[in-house]
């Protein structure tokens, strides 16, 4: 039964937006044409009608969110009194907002790079090596693992058991095994949040790689035989090849890694929910807004921060995208 | 002096035996072609010359050196691809000058040679730009630069034209064949157009499914086809075969059947062929002549008028292909005439079953 209910939904909305399509389209043709001598192709009215839709769902899902929240991050706790400034002025003393910034910083050095830097060099080794094809599908399988699964699996290879105690986590089971101590990883400050990264790297590297891959096929053999031809080194025609002709497939990379790492999440709070000096602002976001009974104020302005960090990137991006486009 | 030896050159594809014990010797200075369809192994033997393919037995000597296992940059070889090849990032300077710096040769030493090679090929004005900003045949023509600022003894050229459009074509095979005279090098050039191999070539190889099916002057191919393959690759349009059988064969001469009409005197005698022998004649359409005359001739209906202006191709009906005659621009021939073409005897080829001269 539900799955006819499913039917009928889908017939009954994309026949909705056809009409809507169709008899706005209509309506404008008959109203132009009845007060408007000119051509109806010409008319200043009709790409409105078909952008429309699109407009109103980014007004709605886009534009009022992103204002609510800037008023949002000037009221109080429930949003009824305005406070000024205080919000920020909070933040900037929060020792739990400035360790947050700190981190947010560490994961966006480290994770986008190490990606870009892994991936292509798996990609370019992998094609190598007759083995290539099943290391890269390996390398590729936990993309389809969402953070939250993958951070319950690395909670496992980082599980502490106190010493004497036989060790689940893979890692301290090693490091007993030749003889070492068991440490509790995720609650050592500063290198905890480099164990946390481990993760994203781990998921991230896969699309990395699969993207290089493609784009290294991609550069005609030819021009690599020239360059042979012209003397260069394998190495020498990595860098001095190679990478420029990778360079767009590197930037697109990056940028994509570094929003996502600007989101990060899931895998803090799963792993240590911002414990021992891991704090991210997301995380600090979704604990203010959400939990000890909420403060939107509080919330939205972290929230904001988050906002600012991403949108230096998506200009660029943006801007990049166009330059493309005029190309 | 052989500047490239090439001994009992064997290729395997897995299975397919693409270079089948090719053997050739290439002269110093000399501009050599390698012509055949597509799939003959031209490519494959000049990247065998180039480094870029492994050889499975046989040997390649440049300048008496067996070059069988050096890689690439130390055959003293250069290379024109035929999709150029040239480096989408760098500048046209820095494209010419990258193996230079690989090198390590000084500043001056590059500017100089970079210069002199852009002047030669007239693309002092573009060398600060990219390749995406250059059209097809300047792109070629950087390709071609970047090789000889090399300076090296051997240039191999891949098909380097296919690329370009009809007309700048004809204008860097002029180029191309000037070129050669300026530098004093020796080309290897691999195409699949005789035209491109007659107009440059001193020495034509033709390849026929992995072997050389004849090698020689240009004129030499073109008048003394030693196989059908080569009377048919050699000249456009392609040559007439006629399938015939002897009729009457005496010392001094043979008479063939030419295509049910009449019998036909050829002079040249071959001691192993006896009457009944199934043959092919060949002959080139210039060498049919539209003649009143009766005696070794022909008669049949045109079908097809190409004119051209310089002269008029016509297309007349026989068994299998249509026999192709070639007549002055301003004949007044149409299609649906019924003419007499006569058979200049002493341009007439004849292979025996096995597809060989007689």
């Amino acid at each position: 039964m539900t799955f006819f209910n499913f039917i009928v939904y889908v017939v009954i909305g994309v026949s909705a937006v056809l009409s809507y399509f169709v008899l706005a389209n209509w309506a404008h043709d008959y109203l132009v044409g009845k007060f408007s001598k000119k051509n109806l192709q010409d008319s200043i009215f009709r790409p409105w009608i078909f952008m429309a839709p699109a407009l109103i769902i980014l007004l709605v899902y886009l534009i009022y969110p992103v204002s609510e929240t800037i008023r949002l991050s000037f009221f109080d706790n429930y949003g009824r009194e305005f406070t000024g400034v205080s919000n920020y002025v909070w933040a900037m003393n929060d020792s739990d907002f400035r360790q947050s910034i700190l981190n947010n910083f560490l994961w966006l050095i480290v994770v986008p790079t190490t990606c870009t830097f892994l991936g292509l060099t798996i990609a370019t080794l992998a094609d190598r090596v007759w083995w290539g094809v099943f290391a890269k599908t390996l390398i590729f399988m936990p993309m389809a693992i969402s953070f939250v699964g993958a951070s319950v699996i690395w909670k496992f290879v980082y599980e502490y058991r106190g010493a004497g105690n036989d060790q689940i986590g893979i890692l301290n089971a090693i490091i007993v095994y030749f003889g070492g101590d068991p440490h509790a990883w995720i609650a050592i400050p500063f290198w905890n949040n480099f164990f946390l990264m481990v993760i994203m790297i781990w998921i991230q590297t896969g699309l990395a790689m699969v993207i290089f891959s493609a784009a290294l096929r991609a550069i005609p053999e030819e021009t690599l035989e020239a360059a042979r031809i012209d003397g260069a080194s394998e190495v020498r025609i990595f860098f001095y090849i190679i990478i420029p002709f990778l360079s767009e497939t590197i930037v697109v990379i990056w940028t994509t890694i570094t929003i996502l790492v600007l989101k990060v999440f899931d895998i803090v709070l799963a792993m240590t929910n911002g414990q021992w000096g891991t704090e991210v602002l997301a995380n600090l976001m979704f604990d203010w807004m959400f939990r000890g009974g909420g403060d939107s104020g509080r919330g939205s302005t972290i929230a904001l921060f988050i906002m600012l960090g991403v949108i230096p990137i998506m200009i660029w991006n943006l801007r990049r995208f166009k330059m493309e486009q005029e190309r | 002096m052989s500047e490239i030896v090439i001994k009992n050159l064997n290729k395997y594809y897995g299975k397919n035996h693409v270079i089948q014990d090719v053997s050739l010797n290439i002269d110093s200075q000399s501009f050599t072609v390698l012509v055949g369809p597509s799939g003959c192994g031209k490519s494959t033997i000049l990247r065998m010359i180039a480094g870029l393919e492994r050889i499975n037995s046989g040997t390649i000597s440049i300048d008496e050196n067996i070059v069988n296992d050096l890689s690439p940059k130390d055959r003293n070889i250069a290379m024109v691809f035929q999709s150029y090849a040239l480096y989408p990032h760098m500048t046209v300077y820095n494209n010419m000058a990258f193996g230079l710096k690989i090198e390590k040769l000084t500043k001056d030493e590059i500017d100089s040679r970079v210069y002199d090679a852009a002047k030669i090929l007239q693309i002092e004005e573009l060398l600060q730009r990219k390749p995406k900003q250059l059209s097809g045949g300047q792109r070629q023509r950087v390709a071609i630069g970047r090789a000889i600022t090399r300076k090296p003894k051997v240039f191999l050229f891949d098909e380097p034209l296919s690329n370009l459009d009809a007309a700048l074509r004809v204008q860097m095979r002029v180029e191309l064949a000037k070129l050669h005279d300026q530098l004093d090098a020796t080309m290897v050039y691999v195409t699949h157009d005789q035209t491109e191999a007659m107009t440059m070539a001193d020495k034509i190889v033709v390849l026929d499914q992995g072997k050389i099916s004849q090698s020689g002057s240009p004129l030499d191919l073109y008048h003394n086809p030693k196989n059908l393959f080569v009377g048919g690759f050699i000249g456009s349009p392609k040559m007439n075969f006629i399938k015939t059988k002897i009729l009457k064969k005496s010392s001094q001469s043979i008479s063939i059947d030419l295509l049910g009409q009449k019998s036909f005197i050829l002079k040249k005698a071959s001691t192993n062929l006896k009457t009944g022998d199934e043959v092919t004649l060949g002959i080139r359409p210039e060498h049919l002549k539209v003649s009143k005359d009766l005696k070794n001739s022909w008669k049949g209906k045109v079908f097809v008028v190409e004119k051209l202006g310089s002269g008029t191709f016509l297309y007349l009906e026989k068994e299998g292909e249509p026999l192709v005659v070639e007549t002055d621009g301003d004949s007044k021939i149409k299609v649906g005439d019924t003419i007499n073409v006569a058979f200049d005897q002493n341009k007439c080829h004849l292979f025996n079953s096995n597809k060989g001269l007689i």
